[in-house]
């Protein structure tokens, strides 16, 4: 009979404990913090492998070998929780939509976690379960994972990277480069919801109608988009630095122009007034559950009436066309029937004075 | 977006750019200076320029509040926030207008500056409360506009004994600016800027009204139109303008009325002049020194000066001299008739201060307006 007693580990107080930095310190508070927060909520069969990477099975797409995508993302979002999500589902979002733009299936996501000592553990257990949710709706599991504390005043509260991988069928090319004049542009919905949802929350501003954040898995979509076989040139989402950005980013890589049309393009009044308000342009304005498709013009309209099938797509519209210019100008006719430039943003958005 | 919408409605835009199609005489050319930079941000954002005749052409004006701020002034900030250890309070705009050595205040914050951006003097005011141990001074910009909420604080300020909060202020007069181009060569003199009429600023006559304008229109014969910052109110106030031009008259006309009256706002009046006073000189980028064009904080309430405070020299630094911004500012040249525009200049890298802001003629060209440029 053994004389070692079974040692009692007392569970993680997550309702009033701090991350402190023995939770990164590789002994058994680390260990603790993965087994009883982490696993507990995002576990699944890969992650439960427990080695120092998981071993993943690529499958066959239309009976060959599939070819892989791989993207990355690191998130340091503030405020960790705002109105329509947080950090947790944030860090899902963006990374399995990195791959779909691709027109890949999401299949696996890794995260890395960088805490600050300090922070509460009742809050980094909302965004590990708000993570854990976000990646079973998108059908994506977190097969695996690291995590590191930094001193107080070190990090903000809470940093994570995600990685995600997925497969592409052969034949399916998509990319920013392959816009050609003639072509439309599409966007799936509203723009502007997430950064004016951030922007608000940030500087109090409260309105009648709640700004919420769009952030979204758009793998569902897009699979939803693909399967209609339009000829989709490039998908996108418009996240930091808005719509402007990325058509901007699509121009100079095709080495084309763009005419937008200003009317069409869809803007909840809740997210103009607060742009109004404080200055902003919500072209400019981050979107977390929006893409961009260009595609060709004679595909367009099945294209844009499957996108508005799906529940994510359902204000799609088509904003404007891809023109031949050799500056590479995003242009766009105003509501006034004037043109001007629609440029990339120089730094951040701030606001004006008068 | 009620009582904003109205104001942005294409079909009535339209109608209006009919009208002054239809107004304008056809043997003759029509040049007006929009003043403000929140007009010159609407003709730029809303393409209105495409819908004017192409003899009616608008001058962008000097009233642009961060394009104005010369170089020294700039300077003294980043020296309080650099060297004096204080927390600087700064409206966004004005974190990116160059200074000397290549800084800026958004620069200055990265060298460990803390600087921080304020939507109102409030702010500045309850960082200061915040913050009982460490000065923190408020870098007070702008026309009339901004001018009262700066007043408003230091008497706050004075109320609660909040010693530790002062006021770095540049605050501007546009009657003063509008005076200088007026007498300025180009326009007197050589008529190498054409200017037939201006339309005045919208939220600083809600401050001052629309009494001051009066003189311009008599004393130089230029007919002004004051006119709010919606694009309808652009074309209206255009409309306005060239039907006055037409008829020989030069008078001061308020398309703004929703919010402007002849006196103005008296009591925000009172409260600036209770708490400031004219400065005999003071330099503006582009338009060079320019007498009782700004004001500085009274004797009474000096504690609050962050210039006696710390003892700053004002000390002036020419621009650099590739920049073209004081001839823009007054008239005399467009953004695309700078050398480093678009090149060296460009809102990312700003190498004067009309990049600065989306206010500022050359960024607001940069940024919605070089498709004019393109050959063909």
């Amino acid at each position: 009979m053994s004389e070692i007693k079974r040692s009692y580990v007392r569970p993680l107080d997550v309702k009033h404990g701090r991350v402190d930095m023995t939770h990164g310190s590789g002994g058994r508070a680390m260990v603790q913090l993965i087994s009883e927060l982490f696993t507990r909520h995002l576990g699944n069969q890969y992650l439960g492998q427990g080695n120092d990477g998981a071993v993943l099975p690529v499958p066959m797409v239309d009976g060959l070998p599939a070819r892989l995508v791989m993207s990355t993302d690191c998130h340091v979002v503030s405020p960790l929780f705002f109105p329509g999500g947080d950090i947790g589902c944030l860090s899902v979002h963006g990374t399995v939509n990195d791959v779909a733009m691709m027109g890949a299936t999401p299949l696996y996501l890794s995260a890395g976690f960088i805490l600050e000592e300090g922070f509460a553990l009742c809050d980094l257990e909302r965004i590990v379960v708000s993570m854990a949710h976000a990646a079973r709706a998108a059908g994506v599991p977190v097969v695996t994972g690291d995590t590191k504390v930094v001193e107080r005043g070190k990090g903000d509260g809470v940093f994570i990277t995600t990685t995600g991988v997925g497969v592409l069928p052969q034949g399916l090319e998509l990319g920013g480069a392959r816009a050609r004049p003639g072509d439309v542009v599409l966007v799936s919905g509203s723009i502007g919801d997430h950064g004016v949802a951030i922007m608000s929350q940030r500087e109090n501003l409260s309105f009648d109608a709640p700004i919420s954040s769009d952030t979204a898995a758009l793998n569902g979509l897009v699979a939803t988009m693909l399967a209609t076989h339009a000829d989709i040139r490039c998908l996108r989402d418009p996240t930091r630095g808005g719509l402007a950005a990325t058509l901007n980013e699509i121009a100079g890589q095709s080495g084309v122009g763009m005419m937008l049309l200003e009317k069409a393009i869809p803007v909840k009044p809740v997210v103009a007034a607060a742009c109004e308000l404080l200055g902003l342009d919500p072209l400019n304005v981050a979107n977390e559950g929006k893409l961009i498709a260009i595609c060709s013009a004679a595909d367009a309209p099945g294209l844009l009436a499957a996108m508005r099938s799906h529940p994510l797509g359902k204000d799609a519209a088509l904003i404007g066309e891809v023109i031949a210019d050799t500056h590479h100008f995003v242009q766009l006719t105003t509501a006034f029937g004037g043109r001007r430039i629609v440029d990339w943003l120089a730094g951040d958005q701030l606001p004006r004075i008068c | 977006m009620k009582y904003i919408d109205e104001f942005r409605d294409g079909d009535v835009a339209r109608t209006l750019a009919h009208k002054i199609a239809a107004v304008a005489q056809a043997s003759r050319n029509y040049s007006f200076m929009e003043f403000c930079g929140g007009h010159t941000h609407a003709i730029s954002r809303y393409g209105l320029s495409d819908l004017l005749p192409p003899n009616v052409r608008m001058v962008h004006g000097p009233g642009c509040p961060v394009c104005v701020l010369p170089i020294g002034r700039v300077d003294m900030a980043i020296e309080l926030a650099l060297n004096r250890g204080v927390i600087l309070c700064t409206y966004g705009d004005t974190l990116r207008v160059p200074a000397s050595q290549g800084l800026s205040l958004m620069k200055a914050k990265a060298r460990g500056g803390d600087i921080r951006m304020v939507y109102s003097t409030l702010d500045a005011l309850q960082i200061a409360r915040d913050n009982p141990q460490r000065e923190v001074v408020f870098f007070a910009i702008g026309f009339e506009t901004t001018t009262p909420p700066t007043a408003l604080a230091i008497q706050q300020a004075d109320q609660e004994q909040l010693s530790n909060f002062s006021v770095l202020c540049c605050h501007v007069l546009t009657p003063a600016a509008i005076s200088t181009i007026l007498e300025s060569p180009e326009v007197r003199q050589w008529g190498t800027v054409p200017i037939d009429g201006f339309i005045g600023p919208a939220h600083v006559s809600t401050v001052i009204g629309s009494q001051p304008y009066e003189f311009f229109a008599e004393e130089y014969r230029k007919p002004v139109v004051i006119a709010g910052f919606e694009p309808l109110d652009v074309m209206q106030a255009i409309l306005m303008l060239v039907r006055q031009v037409n008829e020989g008259r030069a008078e001061v006309e308020n398309e703004f009325s929703r919010a402007v009256t002849r006196e103005g706002n008296v009591k925000a009046q009172d409260r600036v002049a209770e708490v400031f006073e004219l400065r005999r000189a003071f330099e503006w980028r582009g338009l060079s020194v320019v007498p009782y064009s700004a004001l500085k904080v009274r004797a009474k309430y000096g504690t609050f000066d962050a210039e006696r405070r710390f003892q700053l020299d004002y000390r002036s630094v020419p621009d650099n001299k590739a920049c073209e911004c004081g001839a823009i500012l007054r008239g005399v040249k467009r953004p695309q008739d700078c050398k480093i525009f678009g090149t060296v200049c460009t809102p990312e890298n700003p190498v004067g201060s009309c990049m600065v802001s989306s206010e500022g003629a050359c960024a607001a060209h940069y940024s919605y307006g070089r498709y004019k440029d393109m050959n063909g």
